[in-house]
This record gives structure tokens, sequence and C-alpha cells, in this order.
């Protein structure tokens, strides 16, 4: 028996092309000027979501000033003063953590579940695929936001709803590509190796299809992530999101949307915040799309 | 499989569904916190009171039966009425119904020429600046939500160069002239949303069409480029362009619910989400089951479209 057929050695050799292929995607990346500047931006947001307020605004976000009500932007307020002589820039800064917290716990879970389902689908294939594929069909059915503002309505406004509300409509984009993926990966001689060496169905799906679509999973991962943003920053505009008086971008548009005559500075900074993380995400997700098309 | 029995297929699988989003609509309504008679009557209404009323909206029989009544009354034509609004429920969101078809019509003409155009340009000149500058701005564009670009010509045109309304809100008795100059805005902050999208996938499909073999061939008989552009590329491009606009008419649908609130307009959007803060179950209602009807009718008629576009699929040799 020296065939060698399969063989643990066989599963290796897979897995490690999984890693040497998604290692190239990053490796030679700051070659394009658009992704780098992109990801500069978003790595701007998330140093200023995670060190927050305190550190770089200039006064607190929720601080009153009256006599600076709808200042103009100047030397005392850089970007201006709301209605309540609040400091927009300090609004904008503030508002970095809610969207920041939300669209990733969001984009994780649906990459999650959505690897979870895609994988065992494709990979178990028969009746559960068929029946995994109709119930995925039947939740895409119904447009996301009028199921969220049923949810909204019906829970209240929360974080948690939002994050859950997001995963789930991002749940069946990221099964169905994880599942296409697999199922080229299936028709490979290496999970026929696999099969006829008796492996077991969840090593099959962990060891030997997981490391092989991880280039999938990660173009899946971020261009989700722009999209939670988008979904994040929108359902809280709708007001189903943060609470009222919360300085996330989408909030801070609804609420100053009545000042649009009067102080136009308060609707346009956080609008060019999300504009900003958006575009940002969603060239890093275009730039590393196109790497792994062309490898 | 012919169109003709996709089609009945298609169509008979709509009720079903609605069936089973009636039952979401109808189950995420009467699970709303607060007592819906105590929410309409006020806090101060007696106890007394708020049981009386809350019999007689039959909000103390079993869910089930609730249910099938509410169904019933819903197929029959019968919506109910606003307790807010004070206004018979169909009436009210059917006439909103055409206010947001309005604009949705509007922004679809407008998308359509502008989306192929821009993608035939982008493909024609692939790689080169014309490319390179559509396809940027429209990845830019597609990934900003409505309400921001809407915020940023809100701020410019209406606020600063008062060129157009702030609000979309139509005057009574507005001409046609009028009724346009108020949804320039919002029409132009859907478009923006779903052009890039669509446009992107036209670019792709010519760039694949220009490099075929076929067009080569065509090329070396001497076929002019305009005439290869109109005979080969057009018709290539437009399949796969026909399913990207199903997909971004659903982002149409979501985006109005957006642009109406933005822009203060009455719509069937503004309307849902009014509804949810109000708690006013009938309108929430209707106008739920109103958009989820609309919605798979648009996602029928995207893919028909794409059917009758590609023989391929068409023809019945595809799937």
């Amino acid at each position: 028996m020296n065939s060698g057929v399969g063989g643990h050695t066989g599963t290796k050799t897979v897995a490690a092309v999984g890693t040497e292929r998604v290692a190239g995607l990053t490796r030679g990346a700051p070659r394009d000027v658009v992704a780098v500047a992109a990801g500069a931006v978003a790595a701007a947001w998330v140093v200023v979501a995670l060190a927050g307020w305190r550190v770089l605004a200039p006064r607190d976000p929720a601080l009153q000033t009256p006599s600076d009500r709808f200042a103009r932007p100047g030397p005392e307020h850089w970007l201006g003063a709301d209605q309540f002589g609040r400091d927009v820039l300090a609004r904008v800064l503030a508002g970095a953590r809610p969207v920041l917290v939300v669209a990733p716990l969001a984009t994780a879970l649906a990459v999650i579940v959505g690897t979870v389902i895609g994988l065992s689908a494709a990979g178990l294939g028969g009746w559960f695929d068929g029946l995994v594929m109709r119930v995925l069909d039947a939740v895409t059915v119904f447009p996301s936001i009028i199921a969220a503002t049923l949810f909204a309505a019906l829970v209240g406004r929360s974080r948690l709803v939002l994050i859950l509300v997001i995963a789930a409509t991002f749940v069946p984009i990221v099964a169905r590509s994880v599942r296409a993926a697999t199922l080229v990966e299936c028709a490979k001689p290496y999970v026929e190796a696999a099969r006829l060496r008796t492996e077991p169905t969840w090593s099959l799906l962990v060891r030997e299809l997981l490391p092989n679509v991880r280039a999938t999973v990660l173009v899946e991962a971020t261009s989700r992530l722009g999209d939670a943003v988008f979904a994040a920053a929108t359902l809280s505009f709708l007001g189903l999101g943060e609470p009222p008086g919360s300085p996330e971008w989408g909030a801070s548009v609804s609420e100053n949307r009545v000042w649009l005559t009067i102080a136009p500075w308060t609707l346009l900074a956080p609008a060019l915040a999300i504009a900003s993380l958006v575009v940002a995400v969603a060239l890093l997700a275009d730039a590393l799309r196109r790497r792994v098309d062309a490898s | 499989m012919t169109v003709g029995s996709y089609l009945l297929r298609r169509l008979a699988a709509i009720p079903l569904t609605l069936l089973g989003a009636s039952l979401l609509v109808f189950a995420a309504t009467v699970v709303l916190p607060g007592n819906v008679a105590r929410t309409i009557l006020g806090r101060e209404a007696s106890d007394a009171s708020v049981a009386a009323l809350s019999a007689e909206l039959g909000l103390d029989r079993p869910l089930p039966a609730q249910y099938l009544s509410w169904l019933g009354r819903f197929l029959t034509g019968d919506w109910g009425t606003s307790a807010t609004l004070r206004a018979p429920v169909r009436e009210l969101v059917l006439d909103r119904l055409g206010a947001s078809m309005l604009i949705a019509g509007i922004a679809f003409v407008v998308l359509v020429p502008v989306a192929l155009g821009l993608g035939l340009l982008a493909g024609l000149h692939h790689d080169r600046w014309p490319d390179r500058l559509i396809s940027g701005v429209a990845l830019g564009l597609g990934a900003t939500p409505e309400f921001v670009t809407g915020v940023v010509l809100l701020v410019v045109f209406a606020a600063t160069l008062h060129w157009f309304p702030t609000s979309a809100r139509l005057p009574p008795g507005a001409g046609s002239l009028d009724t346009l100059w108020h949804l320039t805005l919002p029409v132009v902050s859907l478009v923006l949303l779903c052009t890039g999208y669509v446009a992107r996938h036209v670019r792709a499909s010519t760039v694949t069409v220009l490099a075929s073999p076929y067009v080569r061939a065509a090329r070396l008989r001497g076929m002019s480029s305009a005439r290869l552009v109109r005979t080969h590329v057009l018709r290539n491009a437009t399949v796969p362009a026909a399913s990207a606009l199903g997909v971004q008419l659903q982002f149409l649908l979501g985006g109005l619910v957006v642009v109406e609130l933005l822009f203060d307009y009455p719509g069937v959007g503004a309307l849902l989400l009014r509804s949810a803060t109000d708690k006013d179950l009938p309108t929430l209602q209707a106008c739920a089951m109103v958009l989820g009807a609309a919605y798979m009718l648009i996602v029928l008629a995207a893919d028909l479209v794409y059917r009758l576009l590609d023989p391929r699929v068409r023809l019945g040799g595809a799937r």
C-alpha cells in the first residue's frame, strides 16, 4: 500500500495551498494606490472608534452651549454647532463607534452562519441542500427594510436588534456564494480521494473544503462589511436603530434634517463621514475581489 | 420550460408567498409591546373603556381566530380604519402607493438609459481613463446610502443654490412641470444609488463581448465600430443588465422608503415608518402587505424580461 492515494500529507498540501493563496492576497498589495488610500481612511475611522471622542474630540459631544446655537464652522467649532450648541466635529467623532460596533458584529455573525450553511449544504448535498436553498429563497423574498421596520416596531430600538436584522439579511447572500465555491471544490480529485478513504463528513468539510474556500469567505466578509455600514446607517436614519439623540451618523442626519436651510453643516458632516467610510470599504472589497479573481 | 408556463408557475407562487408574509406581518403586529386599545385611548382612559375597545377591535379573541378574520377582511378589501390618521386604510395606502410609484417610475425611466450608456462607454474604453473614471465613481456611488447623496444634493441644490425645493411634497393641483421640479432631487438620489451597479454589469459584459472571437471576425470583415456596437455589443450587454436591474429594483424599493422620509414625500414607505412608530396596526399591516406584493411583482417582471431577452433561457436550453 504505497500508492499514497490521499492520506494526510495530501490533506496538508491542499490546506497549505489555501493558506498561500490567502497570503498572496495581502502580499504586494501596497502597489494599488487606491486600495492603500481606502485602507488608510478605513483604518483612521477604526482608530477614532477605538480611541473614542474623549481622546480626540475638542469637547464633549453631548455638551450643550446655548450661546453657540447654530454657530457656523470656524476656529471655535471647526465643523460648526447644532441646535443645542453641541460641537458637530465632536459628534461626528463620537458617531464612529456605534457604526463600527454594529457593522463588524453583524458581518461576523452573517459570515459565520452563512459559511456554515453554504459549506454544509454543498458538502452534504442531496435533500439537505435542496431544503436549505428553498428556505434561503423564502427568506430573501421578503424585503429586508419592511422586515426591519416590523422588528423595530416589535422589539423597540436596540443595537442588538439592529445587528440581528442586518445579519439575517446577509446570511442568504453569504451562504449562496460559499455554497457555489464549495460545489466547485467538491468536483476536484482531493475531495473524491477523501470520500474514498471514508473520511468523516465533518473532517471533509472543516479540514478539506473550508481552507479551499477561504478566499471566497474573505471576499464575502469585506463586501458584506461595506453593505453592513450602509445598512446600519440607513436603519438608524430611519429611526430603527440608535435611540434618539445618539451621535450616530445616520441618526444625526435624521435629527438635523429640519435645520437644512439654517445649519446645513449639521447634516453635511455626518453624511460625509458615512460616505468616506462606505466608499473606503467598498474600494477595499473591490481591490480584494480583483486580486482573488486574478489568482 | 416555455415562458408561458414559467410565468404561470411564478404567478401561482405569489399568493403562497404573500400568505407566508401575511403570517409574518400579523405575528409581528399582534405582539407589539403595549396594549393597542390603551395606545389609542391614551394613558388616562379607564380600564373599563380599554376593555370595551379591545372587545370592539376583537383583540380579546384567540390569535388564530384574529388572524383568519383579519386575513378574510383584508382579502375582501376591508383594510380597516386608521385610528391615528382617522381615515380608511385602503384609500390611504393605495393613494400613497400611487405617489410612490410615480417617483419609482421616473427613477426607472432615467436609470435604464443612463446606466446602459455609461456602462457601454466604460466597456468600449476598457482600461483607459473614461473606464477608470466611470467604474470608480460608479463603485463609490453604489456603496453610498441614498440618504447621504440626498443630503449632499439638498445642501447644494436646495439650501445653497435654491434651484430646487427642500421638500418633494407636491402642492395641491401641481402641473406636470411643477411635479418634475419637486421630484428631481429624490429621483436623482435614487438613480445615483442604482446606476453604478447596473453600469458595472453592462461594462463587464461589453468587455467580454468585445474580446470574443465573433467580434474579432466581424472586425476583420470590416464591420464599422458603430454597427458592431449596434448589432453585437448592445444586445449581449443588455441581458446581464436586465438581471442586474432586477436586483437594483429591490434596492429602489428600499431606497424609496429612505428618500420619502428625507425629502418629506407622502409615499407608502413614509407611511410604513410612520404607522410603525404610531403603532397604527391596520395601516402598518396594509403597507407591509402592499409593499411586499409590489416587490414580488417587480422581481417577477425583471426575471421575465431577462428570460425574454436571452434566447438561451427563452428557448429552455439553460436550466
